[in-house]
């Protein structure tokens, strides 16, 4: 039996938007007072789906205390009360949710234990971001 | 086709436990979950199905009757109950949030007048759901 788990995760962090390919007129015109020199942040919400065959024995596609490790060491504590800007993985590009959400679904699609189908990024209640990495998800499902 | 979500709510204790495992394996596998005296969880369910809007009533599924079918064939079993101990087909399976919802969708399958069940979601909590969407490869 294929079931599909999804997990929510939850970081704070602080960024801002500025491409060194700009100048100082230009990043504000494109990224607004996402600009602001000084920065600013966010409480973002990352769900990640996973899918597999629901173990006969367990009943789990994965086992949530494995996944949850998994996410503490790679996400939470990487990217929880940082300034993404400072990490590597921005070194070279914006600090956007899109750009966020790729580097996160690069992180989760080493979790050994399932296949992961999509990473969804909340970076604000209005703002949401999904990426699967070129995967076409099965008719329905996303 | 379109899709239509009706949601229902129950609340439930469980536990996890294999019997053929020793309780250390037990405790390393499912952690907390494996308390016997079972704890508990306001389960959201959340039930999808397509179909076409019938073009007198504009209904795909008459809401009301889907409501009632949930409420018949899900809720008064689940709500308020001890789910392995008292839901017949957790007997053999453990009802983790995954198995809900496969269980869930037999017992919805085929129950559904005009319109065809498309997914079962469970949420265990507001951070954790499973979806199924029958058998597939």
């Amino acid at each position: 039996m294929k079931a599909y788990l999804s997990r929510r995760y939850h970081f704070s962090a602080s960024h801002r938007l500025h491409s060194e390919a700009y100048d100082d007129a230009r990043n504000r015109a494109v990224f607004g007072k996402c600009n602001n020199p000084h920065g600013h942040g966010h409480n973002y919400t990352v769900q990640v789906t996973y899918s597999g065959q629901v173990d006969p024995v367990t009943g789990m596609v994965c086992n949530l205390g494995d996944l949850d490790s998994f996410a503490r060491t790679n996400l939470l504590d990487r990217f929880d009360h940082t300034n993404l800007n400072t990490l590597p993985c921005f070194a070279n590009c914006v600090s956007t949710t899109e750009n966020l959400s790729m580097e996160i679904h690069r992180i989760f699609a080493g979790f050994p234990h399932a296949r992961l189908e999509r990473v969804h990024v909340e970076e604000t209640a209005n703002n949401s971001f999904d990426y699967a990495d070129g995967a076409t998800p099965a008719a329905g499902t996303l | 086709m379109i899709f239509l979500t009706r949601k229902a709510e129950f609340s439930s204790a469980h536990f996890y436990w294999v019997d053929a495992w020793t309780e250390a394996e037990n405790l390393r596998v499912f952690g907390k979950c494996a308390n016997r005296n079972g704890h508990g969880h306001n389960y959201t369910l959340e039930v999808t199905v397509a179909g076409e809007v019938d073009p007198v009533s504009g209904f795909v599924v008459d809401l009301k009757q889907l409501k009632d079918i949930l409420e018949r064939e899900v809720v008064s079993i689940y709500d308020h109950r001890h789910l392995n101990l008292e839901v017949p087909e957790f007997r053999s399976s453990i009802p983790t949030t995954e198995n809900i919802a496969i269980a869930i969708w037999k017992r919805l399958d085929g129950k559904i007048p005009n319109a065809k069940l498309h997914r079962v979601r469970v949420y265990e909590m507001p951070d954790l759901f499973a979806d199924f969407y029958g058998e597939q490869k």
